[in-house]
Parts: structure tokens; C-alpha cells; sequence
């Protein structure tokens, strides 16, 4: 039990991360901590992703020239063709990579997918804090408890003060 | 199909393209133009080519096609597929009409709403979110799917937000939105996570195959259905996950209230469909177990204590989105069924139930517009000071009551049928007791309506004063369709169900 936590530690990382990140989101009234948190929780994901792409001794996915090949098109071609069979199985075939020969590429593919989740989370911070800002300037407050009283007392009352 | 030979070949062709691509890129021009009526034209000029497009699309599909557009190319799965059939040229075409009739009332209401520097960005963000909606819709790849659902959830959380010129309280709202639909986008994508980790692919089809001949995979793809089911719960305001979705209805521009009610969560509940019957199977146990007993348990819960909580809010609009959570209810419950019926019942409300809150909210602005009224106590005499409004409103009410000749009677005869056929005789009684509960939040307006005399202000009697004609025309026009499904086109209707339900258990078939 407690080896398999060291082995798989940066699954551990994630989980920690992702749930230190959603009990921000959930626990804290103020706006900008809990934008804190959703970020947190986001950038647990992109963690996930990459770790997910780590082929174990894989390096960068560039192509090289490792001699025989000799640089023509075919050679390349097979290279690419190896790699992409290696990495459809993911970190399980690892172990049953017998082509010694050639090179052992990491999965490229997830890298470029968090890439897109990055801006993703960046573009909803951007909103979330210039929401945060126009609440800070509308309600003169940035807690929730404040702005939940004041809306409920906007409900009674009917008329904005 | 006379319709079809004055298409050109090549809008048939790379429509599914087309649809996504027209909204992103003259959305993004849009937010430069200088003039407000000269963006309302570009917006105008998009829903129509697309609704165009998408009937050319539905005509095709009906034939009985299933498009397969690959971008730039390449094949699938290592390409990008974007995928029309029986089950998603219906949404596109919800999707692309009501954009269209929106349009046509943001014309008047935008102007009311938002503050005159910000309506050609609203326009081009309403683009955005219409293109981020198509995109989910038709994209075959499920990455691609978190991408526009982000797109359309960023877009759509600028929308609720620009209602903060007609009430503040569209910020607070927009920002609750913002959180849990960012948790929702990120559940959905840890989701995906775990099926590529599984599969190695993230074409929805190839997925398919694979876990198929895993049988349902590890425990790797069981934590990937959970953590999709629960971010798309969130999108689609599955019932305990739908806090925000009374706040952004209730205070977003009435346009924007009026797109998002008929299309965004019937957007998300397309996509889980396709991920619980395409992606995933319903022979995998561990799907057939959470739909069998969560979904269809919630979809009840939501049913009953959406239309409970309706009765009780003092704000029109309020009432009416939480008949929104109790109506995704027996969409919920029609998809937790598993059987054929169940699912072209849940269809057939998917589209209906679009239908008829776009009419009833198309009249909710218009009071609003006219007088300022979203307080269900102001609706006194209304019936008098807006009788055309008015009538549309409560051919909109009758048809979400349920009433005999109308779009929502269908519907529930429909998953009422299919509840006797799988022998849940006690389904029956939660969609009657739903029901009734619906009479009740509609009555109370209604009643208010036309049994109170309007008030006097200053001793004088508050004139009649109708909405204008553009407000009228769409407004009317969805009010006579859920009227028309009820009479002429129910069998239409149930078609598209059927077709839909074809799709989704074509998988079952050896």
C-alpha cells in the first residue's frame, strides 16, 4: 500500500494538489482565494496530462540520426511508425519496448493537449478576476458573505441602495 | 429535397466545417466594429447562413447520411473528424434556429440591456458561444469537445455578466458560473485523462472500439465515466449540480437567457449521450449501474423538487429556471430507461422542451422591457396592459404544464409510455405529481394575469403597451410551434426521437 504511494508519487502529487485545490474553491468566501484554488485545481490536470505522456527512458520526441539510417526519407518514416506504436499503448508497453535499436520517444501528444488547457485556464482567470473586479467596484466588497447580504437585502427591499 | 439542389455542392460538403468556423472567425471581427447596428447585421447575416446550412445538413442526414468531415485531411483517428448523424443534426439545427431568433429580439432587447459600448463585443461574444456549442456538438474528437465546451462556457460567463447594466447581480452570478463550470470543464477533462491513458487514442469512436473489445476496461476507464458523468452533470445542471444555473438565468440579458435555456444544456446533454452510449456502452456494468440507479434517481429528485422550488421564488424568471432543472429531470430520467422508447422520449423533450422556454423567456423579456417587471407580484393585469405577450406566455405555460394539443403533452405522453414499457409504474406518478407541480408555478402567474386588474399609479391605470413587433415575431413564432408539434407535427417530432435513439444503440447491435 504504502509502496505503491512512493511508486506512483507523482500520481500522489496530482491527487494532493487537485484536492488542495477544489477544498480552496469550497472552502474560502473571499473571490480571489477561490480563484487561488480553481488555478491550483486546474494546473493539478496539466500534471496529470504530462505525467501520463512520460515514457520511462524516452527521451524528447525529436528525430536522430542514430547511424544507420543515414538520413533518408524511409528510415525517418519507420522511426516515426515506432514511436507512435510505442506511445498508443502508453507507459503499459513500456516494458515490452524489445527494439533496443531504436530510439524510445516520450508521448508528445498530451504536452500538446495541456498546452491547450493552459490557455484555457488562463483565459478563464483573466474573466474570473475582471468579474472580481467589477463585483469589487458594483458591491464595494470582494466577500461573499457581504455580497449575499446585500443581495438578499436588494430581494426584501426590491430597489438598489 | 428541392430545398437541397439550391445549395452548392461545396456548402453540403464542408458544412460541418462551415457551421464552427463562420461564428468563430466573424465573431472575433464582430468585436472591433465600431457600430452596434452594424454588428447586429453580421450576427444576423451568421445564424441565418448557419441555419441555412444546418437545414441543407438536417435534409441530408434525414436521407439518411451520416456525415464524416475530416479536417485538413486527415483520417481518422490520428485526424481531427467532425461527425453529423441522426443524433446531433437535430441539435445543430435547434441550435442554429434559435441563435437566429435571438438575434432577431436582441435587435430591441440588446439595446435595453447593455450598455451601448458594449453591444457589438456582446454580439461577438454571443457568436463565440454559439460557435463553442456547435463545435461540441458536431466534433467527433473528444478533446476537441473540452476545447469548444470551454469556448462556449468562457464566452457564455462574459454574457451573464454583461446583464449587470439591468441588475448587479448578474456579476455574482456570472462569477458562481465561472467556478462551477470551470470545476465541470475540469472534471471533464481529468475524465478524458483517464480514457486516454486507457485507450491511447481520443477519437470518440476509436475510444468506442477499444473499450468494447476491453469489455468495459480497468478501473482506470470506471474513474474516466465518473469524473465525465459529474463534469457534464455540472454543464447540464444535473440536480445537485445545478446551483448555477437559477442565478445566471435570472440575471442574464434576456437574449442571452433565452440561448442558454434552449440550447447549452440541451449541448451537454447531447454529449452525454454520446458519451455514455457511444464512448462508453451501456453492457459495461459499470455504466449501466449509474444511470440505472444515480441518473434516473436524480433526474426524479430534480423533477420534484425543481418544480417544488419553482413555486416558491418571487422572481418570474427564477421560477422558470428551476422548471428548467425539473424538466432536465425527465430528460434524465428518459436517458436512466435504457431502452429505445426512453431515449426518444428524452429527445423528443430535448427539443420540445427548447421550444417552450424559449417562448415563455422571450415573454419574460418582453414584460420586462415593456414595464420592468420580473417580480412574479408585479404580474397583476397583465393579461390587460400586454394581451399579445401575454397569450403567447401562456400558450408557452400550457405547453410546459403538459396540456392535451401542445409540445409538452407529447413529450410526457412519450417517457410516461416508455416508464409503463420498462415497468416503472411509480416513474408515471413522479412525472403526474411533476406536473401538477408545474400547474401550480405557472397558475400562480397566470391567475395573477388576467384575474388582477393592473395596478394604479398616481390613481391612473397603467396603459396597455405592447412589446414591438420584432419582440412579437419570434416570441410567437415558438409559441405557435409548440402548439403545431402538439396538433400536426408530433410524429415528425418522434421521428427525429427515433432516429436519434437509432444512433445511440446502434452499438448494442452484434
Amino acid at each position: 500500500m504504502i509502496s505503491a504511494v512512493f511508486e506512483n508519487y507523482h500520481y500522489s502529487v496530482v491527487i494532493i494538489l487537485m484536492m488542495t485545490g477544489l477544498y480552496v474553491v469550497f472552502s474560502s468566501r473571499n473571490l480571489i482565494k477561490k480563484l487561488v484554488g480553481l488555478s491550483v485545481f486546474q494546473t493539478s490536470v496539466f500534471l496529470l496530462y504530462i505525467t501520463i505522456g512520460k515514457v520511462a527512458g524516452g527521451q524528447p520526441p525529436i528525430l536522430v540520426d542514430d547511424g544507420h539510417g543515414g538520413g533518408h526519407g524511409d528510415g525517418k518514416d519507420h522511426h516515426a511508425e515506432v514511436a507512435t506504436n510505442l506511445l498508443a499503448g502508453g507507459e503499459a508497453k513500456v516494458g515490452g519496448a524489445q527494439h533496443s535499436a531504436e530510439v524510445l520517444y516520450s508521448n508528445p501528444l498530451p504536452h500538446v493537449l495541456i498546452l491547450t488547457a493552459i490557455v484555457v485556464g488562463v483565459a478563464t482567470l483573466a474573466i474570473g478576476l475582471a468579474l472580481v473586479v467589477r463585483i469589487r467596484e458594483v458591491y464595494g466588497s470582494i466577500e461573499e458573505d457581504v455580497i449575499a447580504d446585500l443581495d438578499h437585502r436588494y430581494n426584501l427591499e426590491g430597489t438598489a441602495d | 429535397m428541392d430545398f437541397l439542389s439550391f445549395m452548392p455542392e461545396w456548402l453540403i460538403t464542408h458544412g460541418a466545417a462551415v457551421l464552427v468556423i463562420m461564428p468563430l472567425l466573424l465573431g472575433a471581427i464582430t468585436a472591433i466594429l465600431p457600430s452596434e447596428r452594424l454588428a447586429w447585421f453580421v450576427t444576423l447575416f451568421v445564424t441565418v447562413f448557419s441555419t441555412v446550412t444546418a437545414f441543407a445538413i438536417l435534409l441530408v442526414i434525414f436521407g439518411g447520411e451520416t456525415q464524416l468531415y475530416k479536417m485538413g485531411g486527415w483520417d481518422p483517428p490520428h485526424g481531427i473528424a467532425y461527425v453529423i448523424d441522426g443524433l446531433n443534426a437535430p441539435i445543430i439545427f435547434l441550435i442554429c434556429s434559435m441563435a437566429l431568433l435571438t438575434t432577431l429580439y436582441g435587435l430591441k432587447s440588446v439595446v435595453a440591456e447593455v450598455e451601448p459600448k458594449k453591444r457589438a463585443p456582446f454580439y461577438a461574444a454571443f457568436m463565440l458561444g454559439m460557435a463553442g456549442l456547435l463545435g461540441m456538438v458536431v466534433t467527433g474528437d473528444a478533446f476537441n469537445v473540452f476545447v469548444f465546451l470551454e469556448v462556449s462556457s468562457i464566452s457564455t460567463y462574459v454574457l451573464v455578466a454583461m446583464g449587470a447594466s439591468r441588475d448587479r447581480r448578474a456579476l455574482a452570478a456570472s462569477y458562481n458560473y465561472l467556478i462551477l463550470g470551470s470545476i465541470g470543464a475540469t472534471f471533464f477533462v481529468i475524465g478524458l485523462g483517464f480514457l486516454y491513458m486507457e485507450t491511447g487514442t481520443l477519437n470518440m469512436a476509436d475510444i468506442g472500439g477499444i473499450l468494447r473489445n476491453l469489455d468495459g476496461g480497468s478501473r482506470v476507464s470506471m474513474v474516466a465515466f465518473g469524473f465525465i458523468t459529474v463534469g457534464l452533470g455540472l454543464k447540464l445542471a444535473m440536480f445537485p449540480l445545478h446551483l448555477w444555473l437559477p442565478g445566471a438565468y435570472a440575471h442574464a440579458p434576456t437574449m442571452v437567457t433565452v440561448f442558454l435555456a434552449s440550447t447549452a444544456t440541451k449541448a451537454a446533454l447531447y454529449l452525454m449521450l454520446r458519451f455514455t452510449f457511444t464512448v462508453f456502452d451501456v453492457s459495461f456494468d459499470y455504466v449501466f449501474t449509474v444511470l440505472t440507479f444515480i441518473i434516473t434517481g436524480l433526474g426524479c429528485a430534480a423533477m420534484l423538487l425543481g418544480s417544488l422550488s419553482a413555486i416558491f421564488q418571487t422572481d418570474a424568471r427564477r421560477t422558470l429556471a428551476y422548471s428548467s432543472i425539473a424538466q432536465v429531470g425527465y430528460m434524465l430520467l428518459g436517458v436512466g430507461m435504457l431502452t429505445a422508447m426512453g431515449l426518444t422520449a428524452s429527445y423528443v423533450h430535448v427539443l420540445n422542451h427548447a421550444v417552450i422556454k424559449g417562448a415563455l423567456f422571450f415573454a419574460l423579456g418582453a414584460f420586462w422591457y415593456r414595464y420592468g417587471i420580473t417580480r412574479t407580484e408585479d404580474f397583476a393585469g397583465l393579461g390587460k396592459m400586454m394581451p399579445w405577450t401575454m397569450g403567447a406566455f401562456t400558450l408557452g405555460g400550457l405547453s410546459l404544464i403538459g396540456v392535451p394539443l401542445t409540445a409538452g403533452f407529447i413529450s410526457k405522453l412519450q417517457l410516461a409510455r416508455a416508464a409503463l414499457d420498462r415497468g416503472w409504474e411509480w416513474a408515471v406518478v413522479v412525472i403526474m405529481v411533476s406536473s401538477i407541480l408545474a400547474i401550480f408555478y405557472i397558475g400562480r402567474l397566470l391567475l395573477a394575469a388576467y384575474f388582477q386588474s393592473p395596478p394604479e399609479i398616481d390613481g391612473e391605470v397603467v396603459e396597455r403597451n405592447e412589446a414591438p413587433l420584432i419582440i412579437l415575431i419570434p416570441m410567437w413564432f415558438l409559441a405557435l410551434l409548440s402548439i403545431g408539434i402538439g396538433i400536426y407535427y408530433s410524429d415528425f417530432v418522434v421521428q427525429l426521437g427515433q432516429n436519434a435513439s437509432d444512433v445511440l444503440l446502434q452499438g448494442d447491435r452484434p
